[in-house]
């Protein structure tokens, strides 16, 4: 996160003026660097780009969990058959649909709501934006564990207070039968709750972001656009949009990425694997890998791999964004 | 759900009206309040909501007419939590004990570790130096849902070929929240080490200093408030940190972490909420007050940052 931020910083700066180059490195030949990086080029090696490597080659085997026993066989080659049962599977095909349509939703949400309340912090007296903004620390601050509960607490059918406010509102605005409405049994009402979490955990990350991109912003050059005539949206979308794109640009990736692999909050949601309708990527490959009969790592497998190249097709972006700003250098 | 959509009323307004219309003036006032109220009011409200209902008796959680204060407070969840056995034959010190063990020898490494490699990042130049960091970034996306399969796997493999046990106790959840927190680490404290002046070492040097010496002088008194960031950063993460858990100690309940407890105790127990809703404060609380430290001090960063630019 931390470093998001700090990435978020560096692309609002690089607006102004153009990357600062690093500071000259010691040019000096040795092998000090390599010995100063090797423990943590040994950890992530074989702790995380090993099984990086491995969930590929796992993907083109059958492989079950008869595999893994002591006396068991070697896992055998299969080609591509469990990329094949996907892209023939319609169950598949509907898991990843929704994936893409609540990730999306979540994102466009997060960043919407996120970028109304910097705007809205920004004009506010700044006591008055302190206050709300801890209490934007407090959402984002909840571990994914506790505020899954708390939401499934809030939803719960007869007793939860979502459904008895909803059942006391008159029926003509919002409808009758609230009360003892489940919403974690059917995909749009899970769901529904899904994107709710996540983008309550969310848009305080993108508000505080977008609220110190504001500061950046010379006012000249608003109050030259009010000269011009411009209003409110107008000079949003000529001013402030134009100056903060690479913010922008961060931003989104970044929510893609996080929120294609939300777990926790589905799970605890969702609470069992019966219903396949609700499942998203992440959940699928979980209940392939460890809670089917037998587990199927193969297919768990041929799923993360789906789900990793989604994820590389959009931080390739990122990873451009980050080289052009010299921050690889 | 009303307050998810109230902030909308900050959308941009016409602002062409003369500004000498005072009344219009207020009203404008009054609504950006009113919003920056509706954005407090929906970001508290959970949180809000956990807390007082790990303070209500059974009978108010249950009563038909949900209250926005406890009438009867109690203590009895909190109670049940700490001093009963949310999982039988485990009690909750464990579990603590459990979190802590990971959350802080991950950290501990992870620091350890993370700057050493931050330091030949920022201070040499070296032929694999942007792959290396390609690589921390890359490795940084993909998602842990994704590996799970093959880190099971591999451990699984490591504990039948050497004995060593991996899964089902703390060692390889130990391992996996290091390796997983030091791409983030490395990069924040490649930010920190930068900015330390050169020119304190160069005069060190002069004086005689070793490396070492420099390392230990000058570097890290400079660093440090760097480190400390970075690592309540790896502890919040390692600390709320729920799939790897759940994946490596299947079975083993007396090795759970705080997270998987909870989840494991909403599986069996899905109605005692007061209790539930108790955990959840517990597990947030240590999560809040770092958050809330370090928080300010990134915000306030990020805005000297901007000004600056």
């Amino acid at each position: 996160m931390a470093q998001t931020l700090r990435a978020a910083e560096d692309g609002r700066r690089t607006r102004t003026d153009p990357p600062a180059p690093p500071p000259p490195p010691r040019r000096r030949r040795s092998v000090a660097p390599y010995l100063l990086i090797g423990p943590s080029l040994v950890i992530l090696a074989v702790v995380l780009l090993w099984p990086i490597a491995q969930m590929v080659g796992n993907s083109l085997h059958s492989y079950t969990s008869r595999h893994l026993l002591p006396t068991g066989p070697d896992p055998e080659w299969n080609s591509f058959a469990h990329y094949a049962r996907l892209l023939g599977d319609p169950e598949f095909w509907t898991i990843l649909r929704n994936t893409v349509l609540v990730t999306g939703l979540m994102v466009a949400i997060t960043l919407i709501l996120g970028t109304l309340v910097g705007l809205l912090l920004h004009r506010l007296p700044r006591w008055y934006a302190n206050v709300v903004a801890v209490g934007m620390m407090l959402a984002w601050a909840t571990p994914a564990m506790s505020a899954s509960l708390v939401f499934r607490w809030l939803f719960l059918p007869e007793r939860g207070l979502v459904n008895v406010v909803l059942d006391r509102l008159p029926d003509a605005l919002v409808g009758s039968g609230w009360l003892n409405y489940n919403w974690f049994l059917e995909p749009v009402s899970l769901f529904s709750v899904l994107i709710l979490v996540i983008v309550w955990q969310s848009f305080p990350f993108v508000a505080v972001s977008v609220l110190a991109g504001l500061k950046s912003i010379p006012n000249e050059l608003y109050e030259a656009a009010r000269v011009d005539g411009a209003g409110a949206w107008r000079s949003f979308w000529s001013v402030t949009f134009p100056m903060l794109r690479p913010l922008f640009a961060l931003l989104l990736v970044l929510q893609v990425i996080w929120n294609l692999r939300v777990f926790t909050q589905l799970y605890i949601l969702a609470n069992s694997f019966q219903n396949k309708s609700v499942y998203l990527l992440s959940y699928y490959i979980y209940q392939q890998g460890f809670s089917a009969s037998p587990p199927n790592y193969g297919m768990g497998s041929a799923i993360a791999v789906v789900m990793t190249v989604m994820i590389l097709a959009v931080s390739a972006y990122y990873l451009r964004i980050m080289i052009r700003q010299g921050e690889t250098r | 759900m009303s307050t998810a959509t109230a902030p909308p009323a900050a959308a941009p307004r016409p602002a062409r009206r003369p500004r000498r219309l005072r009344p219009a003036r207020a009203v404008r006032r009054g609504l950006l309040y009113a919003a920056g109220a509706a954005v407090f009011l929906f970001s508290v409200f959970p949180v809000y909501w956990m807390v007082v209902t790990a303070f209500k008796p059974v009978s108010e959680i249950f009563s038909g007419t949900p209250r926005l204060v406890p009438a009867a407070p109690t203590l009895e969840h909190f109670d049940r939590v700490v001093n009963g056995e949310l999982i039988p034959g485990v009690d909750f010190w464990q579990f603590l004990l459990n979190s802590l063990i990971v959350t802080l020898g991950a950290v501990t490494a992870g620091a350890l570790v993370s700057l050493l490699a931050a330091v030949a990042v920022a201070r040499f130049k070296f032929r694999l130096r942007s792959a290396f960091i390609v690589l921390l970034m890359v490795i940084q996306m993909v998602p842990m849902e994704a590996m799970i399969i093959s880190i099971f796997i591999n451990f699984r493999q490591i504990q039948d070929g050497t004995g060593v046990q991996m899964l089902g106790n703390l060692t390889g959840i130990l391992v996996v929240y290091t390796a997983v927190s030091l791409p983030i680490t490395i990069m924040m404290l490649r930010g920190f080490v930068n900015a330390v002046p050169k020119e304190l070492e160069e005069a060190a040097a002069i004086d005689g200093a070793g490396n070492w010496t420099i390392f230990w002088r000058i570097l890290m008194p400079l660093v440090a408030p760097g480190l400390v960031a970075a690592s309540i950063f790896a502890f919040i993460t390692a600390w709320n940190e729920f799939i790897v858990a759940l994946t490596f100690l299947g079975r083993s309940t007396d090795h759970y972490t705080l997270p998987l407890t909870l989840s494991y105790y909403f599986g069996r127990f899905g109605t005692e909420w007061g209790s539930i809703m108790a955990a959840s404060t517990l597990l947030t609380i240590p999560v809040m007050v770092f958050f809330l430290f370090v928080q300010r001090r990134m915000v306030s960063g990020l805005t000297m940052g901007a000004v600056k630019g």
